[in-house]
């Protein structure tokens, strides 16, 4: 026995597979640190060769362009750094809203796929499949040139007159509100509202939990939100919010809010490609769900509906929140094909100013690293996310 | 058992990446410190620093021209394939001047804003595509633009029944311009300066901006004055569209080298300067031939080579203008064949015209 185990040690280390494991580990480390060496060397070189310096001072300068839409004041004298910023509120802008509208066309056509209503069914096979199998650039080129810009010009735009709702190849105008100047107040008053919101659900909450009945604090809470802040507009001196609504000037409509068929576009687009997929994660959620589950709902007397919300969703949702993820994900870098119908998203603006300034390597880096940080805060929230309803489980 | 094999692949992989990246880091150096020599071309970094571009352009056995593809009249691909253009026939003229054949050239199609790109990256040996001379680009994008082939100036093109006459009509107009061009900037300036506020729509190629231009998502749009008249003549129908009167900008273009080589920058430069000697002495590709037999004039001589040796200083044959003259011909006959009165465009030569003639073509003496 004693024998065996010096044996045992006098085996020399590369053949113990203890320390091969390591030396494997550490060689894998040592080649991939070797290859970045060597491609940041090479790049240093070559720029100098070229007689390019790098440098982001560049970031500080008067940018000199406009961009076509901005959520903030923004002008062709502002620096560099903030038409980038511009451009970076415009990418999240549409990848936020596009995000929403995928999540609930998805879920709404993912649903439907699984109904039995044969004619639904079929519509919501054909969405998916039609949606799925096109590349995203030439549906958003079809979006765009053939129905936003194939919209009629804005002298006899569609309008829902009522509404005061316009469409054009200019755009979507709607009527909007400008803050008055109780604007500030009212504020307050909402922030008011939305405590005593919070405040009436728990107590519902309590409630329902005490007495077994649940409340529909749905309703109630929102319901005091509106309530208040109704309140608070009557009770004002002022409007708080006035109406603007959009007026034909000339060529184009002045007042309300506009979208641009570019955003339009994008938007459409984004939303309506990642239902698709969106669509297809949650049939395969729903589909997870062991069929007797959805027998014993049945027998203990749910509705369809409450089976759905109840029982099939939440279990669902184990298996659908990692694809999903991916998919938020998909959208946001997708969101860089803004370029090709010209929407200033962060890419498009980071052209421009790699255009008009030559920093090329400079501006692909921050795009980079702009696109990364949106990923991986996507990414942080939905782990989060997948973290809590994993709890959920029991 | 298979497990071991895996990991000692892997210290055999890393060794071999070490000795690479070990023997590779110090060849990679020297054009830091050579930077006087041309930049790498193509696939061999270290081999290519050494020479100069002449050297790389005669042992290709080509020249590889960076154009414009969708431009008529400067730069595009005809019927059948080919180019053809005023900046085309400056690539041809290069070639001629360095192979004796105007042929020899590979045309690489850019956009606006790949071009720059392409041209430090040393893919291309020259860029000739309608490039506005500026002290940015002729700083910090490490290039020298050698000479101007074509006083341009920017201008707005509208529909006829819009009614926009001046910059002020404008007010509220969105306006379709092109990315990565000086003329995005001018706009942004001008309209700045007169007070007019209106929405910018950028497009990343000129097919693009025409198409919302034409759909109707712009009240105007925007680009050098002669690629406004070259889109002009490919719309459906060019007489529903004007160009206002107001010029934006100087737009000085012409042919773009790389920083670094001063004798490629000295035949591109002169490739040109030959073109407007020839029309100041008038030699035309029709008459070169009888020209050269009986002149006596020893400034024709020096420029067709019979004097002086003029060629050999440029590191090239001394029959280089001769050739660039018979097989491409003089500013005069590329202008007028590409843009002149016997084409679709009619553009007035302006301030193109031989300083002789009152215009702003101005070559230094060959001598």
């Amino acid at each position: 026995m004693a024998q065996r185990t010096t044996e045992q040690h006098a085996v020399p280390f590369w053949r113990d597979e203890r320390y091969l494991q390591l030396l494997g580990q550490l060689a894998v480390v040592l080649a991939v640190a070797a290859l970045f060496y060597y491609l940041i060397n090479n790049l240093i070189h070559g720029l100098a060769a070229q007689g390019i310096q790098l440098g982001f001072r560049f970031l500080r300068l008067t940018a000199g362009f406009d961009i076509g839409e901005s959520l903030i004041e923004y002008s062709r004298s502002d620096t560099v750094l903030r038409a980038l910023y511009v451009g970076f509120l415009n990418t999240l802008l549409v990848a936020f809203l596009g995000i929403i509208f995928a999540t609930i066309l998805g879920i709404v056509v993912g649903v439907a796929r699984l109904s039995k209503n044969w004619l639904i069914n079929k519509i919501a096979a054909v969405y998916v499949e039609f949606l799925r199998n096109i590349p995203l650039l030439v549906f958003l080129f079809f979006v765009y040139t053939v129905i936003f810009l194939k919209l009629p010009r804005t002298d006899n735009a569609l309008s829902i007159s009522f509404l005061k709702i316009y469409f054009s190849n200019r755009g979507i105008f709607i009527p909007w509100g400008i803050p008055g100047e109780t604007f500030g107040s009212w504020l307050v008053i909402l922030l008011v509202g939305l405590i005593l919101a919070i405040v009436v659900g728990l107590i519902l909450y309590r409630q329902g939990q005490r007495t077994g009945r649940m409340p529909l604090i749905g309703f109630w809470a929102p319901l005091t939100f509106v309530v208040v802040g109704l309140i608070g507009w009557i009770a004002l001196p002022s409007a708080p919010l006035i109406k603007d609504v959009p007026v034909l000037q000339g060529r184009n409509f002045v007042g309300g809010r506009g979208f641009s068929p570019e955003f339009g576009a994008m938007l459409f687009s984004l939303a309506v490609y990642t239902s698709a997929f969106i669509a297809e994660i949650v049939r395969a959620g729903i589909l997870a769900v062991s069929k007797g589950q959805r027998e014993a709902a049945t027998a203990l007397g749910l509705s369809p509906f409450l089976t759905l919300r109840l029982v099939i969703f939440p279990q669902a949702l184990r298996v659908i929140v990692p694809p999903l993820t991916s998919q938020y994900l998909n959208l946001t870098k997708n969101s860089s094909l803004a370029v090709a119908v010209g929407y200033p998203d962060v890419f498009a603006v980071a052209n421009t100013i790699l255009n008009q300034t030559g920093r090329a390597v400079e501006m692909i880096g921050i795009t980079m690293i702009v696109y990364l940080t949106f990923s991986l805060l996507t990414s942080l929230f939905m782990n989060w996310y997948n973290a809590r309803i994993r709890l959920v489980e029991r | 058992m298979s497990r071991k094999l895996l990991v000692l692949l892997a210290v055999v992989v890393l060794g071999v990446l070490i000795v690479a990246a070990c023997t590779s880091a110090p060849t990679a150096a020297p054009p830091a410190e050579t930077a006087g020599a041309a930049p790498a071309t193509g696939a061999e970094p270290q081999e290519a620093a050494a020479k100069s571009t002449l050297d790389v352009v005669k042992e290709r056995g080509k020249l590889i021209c960076g154009v414009n593809n969708a431009l008529p009249g400067f730069g595009f691909i005809q019927p059948d394939g080919s180019f053809a253009g005023f900046d085309i026939d400056f690539c041809r003229a290069l070639s001629a001047a360095i192979f004796g054949d105007p042929d020899k050239v590979e045309y690489r199609p850019l956009t606006a804003k790949e071009r720059f790109t392409a041209l430090s990256a040393g893919e291309i040996d020259v860029l000739i595509r309608n490039t506005t001379w500026t002290l940015t680009r002729d700083t910090e994008l490490a290039g020298n633009f050698v000479a101007t082939t074509f006083y341009d100036g920017q201008g707005i093109q509208v529909p006829v029944d819009s009614g926009i006459e001046t910059l002020q009509d404008l007010e509220g107009a969105s306006i379709c311009v092109q990315t990565g061009t000086t003329t995005e900037l001018n706009l942004a300036d001008q309209m700045a300066a007169a007070g007019v506020n209106y929405t910018p729509i950028v497009f990343e190629t000129a097919d693009d901006t025409t198409n919302a231009y034409l759909s109707g998502r712009c009240d105007a749009w925007t680009t050098d004055k002669s690629g406004l008249v070259s889109r002009q003549s490919i719309f459906d129908d060019p007489s529903a569209h004007k160009i206002l009167d107001v010029t934006l900008s100087k737009e000085p273009l012409g042919p773009m080298v790389r920083h670094g080589d001063d004798q490629w920058f000295d035949i591109v430069q002169w490739v040109v300067f030959a073109t407007f000697t020839g029309e100041e002495m008038g030699v035309t590709s029709q008459n070169v031939d009888d020209v050269k037999a009986t002149t006596q004039d020893p400034n024709v001589k020096k420029l067709l080579g019979l004097e002086g040796e003029m060629g050999q200083k440029l590191g090239l044959s001394d029959d280089w203008a001769y050739n660039i003259i018979k097989y491409v011909g003089n500013y005069e006959e590329i202008y007028n064949r590409h843009l002149g009165p016997d084409t679709v465009f009619n553009l007035p030569r302006g301030l193109n015209k031989s300083w002789v003639d009152g215009g702003l073509l101005y070559a230094p003496p060959i001598r």
